[in-house]
């Protein structure tokens, strides 16, 4: 069974706690979609600017690999939102069945990643001023792999602190800490692990897909 | 019974608190600290402008200490000034909660702000930093001082301003007590929401605009070095899509606070409550659509240009609709002239010379000549120092008595407004004729001509250099030894006045229920005719 969850003294009643809590999230989501806003406004100006650069060096970038993240990702959301489902619900074993299933999915997404990396570094497709690839001619195309590597890795940092809070909501789930009175981590965590996959979906097209 | 300040003791009961009035006087003892610091730059600043050429530091160090003066002033003291420091105590006491939303990302945000003050000012013990507070790229990539240290601070800064912003909104929409609707709501609070919006939406801009300058600096990404085909003035324009707003975010709360000083000490109803209120919302609108008219000169297009300059005389219109209204407040009232009210008069006069010169910066032409002159110098500071700054003494002085439980001498109190007024505008007035006749800012030496004038301006930080030290020593004396105070002894209607001074742990003895609106002051000696309308 779960413990039963006391709401802080400042709220009247746990419901008015679930739903500041709620509001606080979609805030904070708020600030997470101006905080890309402005990288996705820089990719517009540049893309305006030179879009045959962009052209070129989006050729560089495999497409294979970009599309499974795509797709691990988009599971990861839908397991993500088994677990709330199963909390509310008060299945716990499915909600950690879940929860290990949304981390495991978020660190398959880190494997692909760490290829594609560890490839582009290979090649020399590196940003700025240590673009060393000889293939690629266009001047300008160091630009591109700026906003690449800016990019994907701010988006990779926010995985990389998903999977730490999906990691804590295992515990505290394990432990029996939440259930159909009380799964707000659960439902939040939920809410920003859907942002993070959102990102990425517009991130693929942009950078993969432009030609 | 034990008020907040006994209910536990120890430094350790006060780092680790969770009661947003404890925090928000951590924040006003941190930010005075920032503000002395950042104050003893401008008083060097001016030492070095006191003659034409060297007086008392080379060229370099002067790059330095302007930016040090400056960054410090906007990052650490003006833009958490009211919100954080003033705002954490009174904000939850106004709304009748027990605390705010989320008492321990409050704690939190403190913390990040130390470190990110820690992490900016540990440039001051390397190689400093000499870029000007706005880092103006491409000579912020370039620079071999320590400015990334300087922008990752700004950068962590930031998180607690979007954090405490985040909390003050989510504080005002679920919090309020019962009977507190939207339109009773104190014009402190509104212009708080109002701030908190602009710092939510505006400073995750910033965030991504100082990483993307670090990335600049540490790997040499290029978006911003036309050397790789990247774009300096994009710098500008990120850089202002939050720092024109920013602007907002230090003025919008010093309105909030004169606001509920003038119909206090008028024993009148604010004029104009609801123009109030929607115009705090109305200049948080305006202010992320006129960044450009900080780019007049970097080569944005004339029809942006033109644009940019139409947008930004509309700030003039929200802002004369509050500076009107207060004005018509005070209209046969019965004034009271407490400290908290004389610096409201200070605000007026102040604030309404920068508004005005504000417009006239607006107006291309004259903004063309008087671009990165004195003239700029001048209308900022009457904003930024005359205007927020005396908010902020009137704000301290208003809610004294609510944070210590004791007066603050009134004598003494003039003796210091007298000082800063007069040392305020014998500081910058003259900067206002300096530009106007050419002299550029930031530079270290200037044309024999502009001597005369440079000496009244540095003599004048000498006058409001002792205004503040006075202030510091009285109000400190008040605060160990000062007579003790009543609950409410201004006979205030805002709810932070109905509970004992200092206030419980818990804020109230029982929860408040709120019948009217805050601002039905009366005076048995103003006929009610002059108290509704004007005739």
């Amino acid at each position: 069974m779960t413990t039963t969850h006391h709401h802080a003294h400042h709220f009247a009643s746990a419901n008015d706690e679930f739903e500041a809590a709620k509001q606080g999230m979609w805030v904070f989501l708020v600030t997470e979609v101006l905080m890309f806003g402005g990288l996705f406004v820089a990719y517009g100006i540049f893309r305006g600017l030179y879009p045959d650069m962009f052209h070129e060096a989006h050729k560089f970038l495999a497409v294979n690999m970009g599309a499974t993240n795509t797709l691990v990702l988009i599971l990861s959301s839908i397991t993500m939102v088994l677990a709330v489902t199963a909390t509310q619900r008060g299945r716990r074993d499915r909600a950690v069945l879940f929860l290990v299933l949304t981390f495991l999915l978020a660190g398959c997404f880190l494997v692909v990643k760490y290829f594609e990396y560890a490839h582009k570094f290979h090649e020399g497709l590196l940003p700025g001023g240590y673009f060393v690839n000889q293939e690629l001619k266009d001047p300008k195309a160091p630009l591109f792999f700026s906003l690449y590597f800016v990019m994907t890795g701010l988006h990779m940092v926010h995985v990389l602190v998903g999977m730490g809070l999906i990691a804590w909501l295992f515990r505290r789930t394990a432990r029996g800490e939440f259930g159909p009175q009380y799964y707000t981590p659960v439902e939040l965590v939920g809410f920003y692990w859907h942002f993070v996959d959102l990102v990425w979906i517009y991130l693929f097209p942009l950078l993969y897909l432009v030609g | 019974m034990h008020d907040y300040l006994t209910h536990t003791r120890g430094l350790r009961s006060w780092l680790t608190t969770l009661d947003h009035k404890r925090i928000g006087l951590m924040y006003l003892f941190t930010v005075l600290a920032f503000f002395l610091l950042g104050g003893v730059f401008a008083l060097l600043i001016r030492l070095e402008l006191f003659g034409p050429g060297r007086t008392i530091m080379d060229a370099a160090t002067y790059n330095k200490i302007f930016t040090y003066h400056g960054a410090i002033m906007v990052f650490m003291v003006i833009i958490p000034a009211i919100p954080a420091a003033i705002g954490n105590f009174i904000l939850p006491m106004m709304l009748g909660a027990k605390d705010v939303a989320f008492p321990r990302l409050n704690l939190a945000s403190y913390y990040i702000f130390i470190a990110g003050a820690l992490v900016a000012s540990s440039a001051l013990f390397l190689r400093g930093a000499d870029t000007g507070w706005t880092f103006y790229t491409p000579y912020s990539i370039r620079t071999n001082t320590t400015a990334t240290l300087v922008l990752a601070g700004a950068f962590i800064m930031g998180f607690s301003s979007i954090l405490t912003g985040l909390n003050f909104i989510i504080s005002i929409h679920k919090l309020r007590a019962p009977g507190l609707s939207w339109s009773r709501l104190p014009l402190f609070l509104w212009a708080l929401y109002a701030t908190s919006i602009i710092q939510v939406l505006a400073t995750p801009v910033l965030a991504i605009t100082l990483l993307l300058l670090v990335f600049e600096r540490l790997f040499r990404i290029g978006i911003f070095d036309p050397a790789i085909g990247g774009d300096p003035v994009l710098f500008q324009h990120f850089f202002w899509f939050y720092s024109h707003p920013a602007v907002y975010i230090m003025i919008l709360p010093a309105m909030g606070v004169i606001s509920e000083v003038i119909p206090v000490f008028s024993r009148k109803p604010i004029f104009g409550y609801k123009a109030i209120a929607y115009s705090s919302f109305g200049i948080a609108l305006v202010a992320f659509i006129v960044w450009g008219h900080h780019m007049f000169v970097s080569g944005q297009s004339e029809l942006a240009n033109f644009v940019f300059s139409l947008l930004t005389m509309f700030v003039a219109v929200p802002t004369g609709v509050k500076v009107f209204s207060w004005v018509a407040t005070m209209y046969r009232g019965r004034i009271r002239f407490n400290a908290p009210m004389l610096y409201a008069f200070g605000f007026l006069q102040l604030f309404t010379i920068g508004g005005l010169t504000g417009v006239f910066l607006a107006t291309l032409a004259i903004n063309v000549h008087v671009t990165d002159t004195y003239f700029v110098v001048a209308h900022f500071h009457y904003v930024m120092v005359g205007g927020a700054i005396m908010a902020l003494m009137a704000g301290l002085h208003y809610w004294f008595p609510k944070f210590w439980g004791r007066m603050y001498p009134e004598g003494p109190a003039r003796v210091s407004f007298a000082l800063l007024l007069a040392g305020f505008n014998l500081t910058f007035f003259p900067q206002f004729i300096l530009g106007s006749q050419g002299m550029p800012r930031r530079y270290w030496d200037y044309l024999p001509e502009y001597t005369m004038l440079n000496r009244v301006s540095t003599a004048g930080s000498w006058f409001l250099a002792a205004g503040f030290v006075y202030a510091a020593v009285y109000l400190w004396r008040a605060m160990r030894a000062g007579e003790p105070a009543p609950a409410n002894p201004w006979e205030a209607n805002t709810l932070e006045w109905q509970t004992a001074s200092p206030p419980p742990h818990d804020n109230f003895a029982t929860a408040p229920v709120v019948t009217d609106w805050p601002y039905e002051y009366r005076d048995p000696l103003v006929p009610a005719s002059a108290s509704r309308s004007l005739p």
